[in-house]
């Protein structure tokens, strides 16, 4: 009698998961072949006692993203060796801790890069051209008063700061030149292969740009990077696109200057503490908001998912990561 | 030097009316209680009309004005403008083509991605709090998809070359093949909408374009398929798109341009799926003075008989 061949988890390499990432159920239908997932959020006992007990020889973590892989966590994984997040985003690890316990850290490099890209340029025309706004004023019936609706602002000639040349940035870069803008950037350091001019302060880069889109993550240095004087250097026509993190920008400060028409406009799909979003903004007619969904595309998943997997696998066969973190 | 009578066809940005004002004798049709009346009243005098996209000269209305001279229209469509007519009787038809390239091709792009990545859909979304609740699903790649372009003209161009920086595969339809482009050629709409993911009508409106997005091009387009149109209303069946949409036979709509604005067909208004806007193509406070500035500056062109800027007719 034929029987279909049944894995002795045992044998197969050990994957902790403390929190499952987004489509989990994937990762366990497609991959449960080739690992064991440690899956800790399931059981009924506190994550330490959990981890203690089960925990001791577990090389590799699959993070869901979000939950913070920290000192008090790492401190309860004496075997491990790699944490893999499938998200680009790297603030939820202290990188730092990692890097002196020898834990390397593996993200989905660029994957996502060409979907942030296309909401970071979208958010931007919807912003300038009112898409959002227009869209609105027809659905509530208001267009048959036939009163012709506010004009926009042009997208060609305008002065693009991009903050964060990376990935991201670099093709958000290469698809605002297509509309006629001109690129100018800030990054941690000057990127030679680009001909952008840099500015190595983010004030003076906002002080000659129409929009600063920020495309970096957020780190020490980061953090509130966007701040009072950055957002009055861009000025009342200016314009702040941010597909990087909430806390890059000081929230307070920006919806303060949107309300008193200190900045033009805005365009958002992270803000400091999701789900929740600043109230003041529902009025605003000049911002456009979106629920953190830039990589979102079902394309992008699958990839995250798959280079997840990859650098699991390189892991454990001893080949060199798929894209593994160096901070530089 | 006498005042030259200048029939204003419907009201305009107050720059360009202020702009005729100073020049000319600017008769406004709208404030007429009776059009017709009103053209008689004038008929000895008016030498020029501006109009714009929705607003024309057709063949009545010219023959009433026997010192009818030229023709100025704040647009790049003409399709009001009874232009047979105007090169029998030598009336001068002037447009304003190339200032608005950039801003309709912009826009273009603008609803490719308000529909595939629903931002309209889910601006609405976090304004209504129901973030809070759970997570927005997951939206369309634009990024690698084939985009058709109906039209390879200069708005055509400008689409392709921004949608090019989206890694996006080109082609096109055009009443003849375009030599030195380096886009795939589809000798007919159908197989183009066969063939891509996002159709863009680019076109002029003409008696051969009207309607040339029909029930079977939409079906071909299918349930995954989008269709941007920032041409003209007529270009597009409206009720066969509306029934397409309700019904999922075709994926998406961003819509610019109705075949009986300011009406919008209401049945469209709950779909997340379709973004709508009045006609804004044009609409950034730049591209309208470089119209206005081209509409004036052909009339004074015509009437100190220098070359008109941007003749059409």
């Amino acid at each position: 009698m034929a029987h279909g061949i049944i894995y002795n988890h045992l044998d197969l390499p050990q994957v902790l998961v403390v929190r499952p990432p987004d489509s989990f159920s994937l990762y366990q239908s497609q991959y449960s072949h080739k690992f064991h997932f440690l899956k800790a959020w399931e059981s009924p006992v506190p994550l330490d006692q959990f981890l203690s007990t089960n925990a001791r020889n577990v090389q590799a973590l699959l993070s869901c993203g979000r939950f913070p892989i920290n000192v008090d966590l790492l401190r309860l994984l004496p075997s491990l060796r790699l944490v893999v997040t499938p998200s680009a985003g790297l603030n939820h690890i202290d990188l730092s801790e990692c890097h002196s316990r020898g834990v390397a850290v593996a993200n989905a490099g660029s994957v996502a890069c060409c979907d942030v890209a296309d909401l970071a340029v979208g958010l931007f025309i919807d912003v300038l051209r009112k898409i959002s706004a227009a869209d609105r004023y027809v659905k509530q019936g208001l267009w048959a008063s036939k009163t012709s609706y506010p004009p926009g602002s042009k997208l060609k000639g305008k002065r693009i700061g991009i903050v964060g040349l990376g990935s991201i940035g670099q093709e958000v870069a290469k698809r605002l030149e297509a509309f006629g803008c001109s690129i100018s950037y800030n990054s941690r350091n000057q990127k030679k292969s680009f001909s952008y001019p840099f500015y190595s302060n983010v004030v003076e880069l906002s002080a000659n740009s129409d929009a600063l889109v920020i495309c970096c993550g957020l780190s020490d240095q980061t953090h509130r990077l966007i701040n009072k004087e950055v957002l009055l250097a861009l000025g009342k026509e200016g314009v702040l696109i941010n597909v990087g993190r909430g806390a890059i920008i000081d929230e307070k400060e920006m919806v303060q200057c949107l309300v008193q028409g200190d900045i033009g406009g805005a365009g958002l799909d992270v803000f400091e503490n999701e789900p929740n979003v600043p109230k003041e903004l529902f009025a605003l007619d000049n911002v456009v908001l979106s629920p953190h969904r830039a990589a979102f595309t079902p394309e992008t998943l699958t990839s995250m998912r798959e280079i997840a997997v990859g650098n699991l696998e390189a892991f454990f066969s001893n080949k060199p990561l798929l894209s593994q973190v160096i901070d530089d | 030097m006498e005042s030259i009578d200048v029939l204003m066809l419907c009201p305009m940005i107050s720059y360009l009316e202020q702009e005729l004002q100073r020049r000319y004798n600017v008769l406004k049709l709208w404030t007429a209680p009776e059009k017709s009346q009103f053209i008689k009243d004038h008929s000895a005098t008016i030498r020029a009309i501006v109009g714009d996209g929705g607003h024309g000269a057709d063949a009545e209305m010219i023959e009433a004005l026997p010192r009818l001279e030229i023709l100025s229209s704040n647009s790049v469509g003409v399709d009001k403008i009874d232009l047979k007519k105007c090169r029998e009787k030598g009336i001068r038809v002037t447009y304003t083509p190339d200032v608005l390239n950039d801003e309709v091709a912009d826009l273009a792009i603008g609803l490719i991605l308000a529909v595939l990545r629903r931002l309209c859909a889910s601006d609405r979304y976090v304004r209504s709090g129901k973030w809070k609740k759970g997570d927005f699903k997951l939206t369309t790649k634009f990024t690698g998809k084939t985009v058709g372009i109906i039209g390879l003209g200069r708005i055509g161009m400008a689409i392709a070359k921004r949608a090019e920086a989206f890694n996006c595969p080109i082609c096109y339809f055009s009443r003849t093949e375009k030599p030195d482009t380096k886009y795939k050629y589809y000798p007919s709409v159908l197989e183009l909408a066969s063939n891509c993911q996002i159709l863009v009508v680019a076109c002029s409106l003409t008696a051969e374009s009207r309607h040339i997005v029909n029930r079977e091009v939409m079906n071909a387009l299918g349930p995954k398929g989008v269709l941007i149109n920032i041409g003209r209303g007529p270009h597009v069946d409206e009720p066969e798109l509306v029934s397409a949409l309700v019904e999922g036979r075709l994926g998406g709509a961003g819509l610019d341009v109705y075949e009986h604005e300011p009406e919008v067909p209401e049945e469209l208004f709950s779909l997340e799926n379709v973004v709508l806007l009045p006609h804004v193509g044009t609409a950034t406070v730049e591209t309208r003075k470089a119209m206005a500035d081209l509409v004036v500056g052909n009339l004074e062109a015509h009437f100190s008989n220098k070359p008109l800027l941007t003749p059409l007719v």
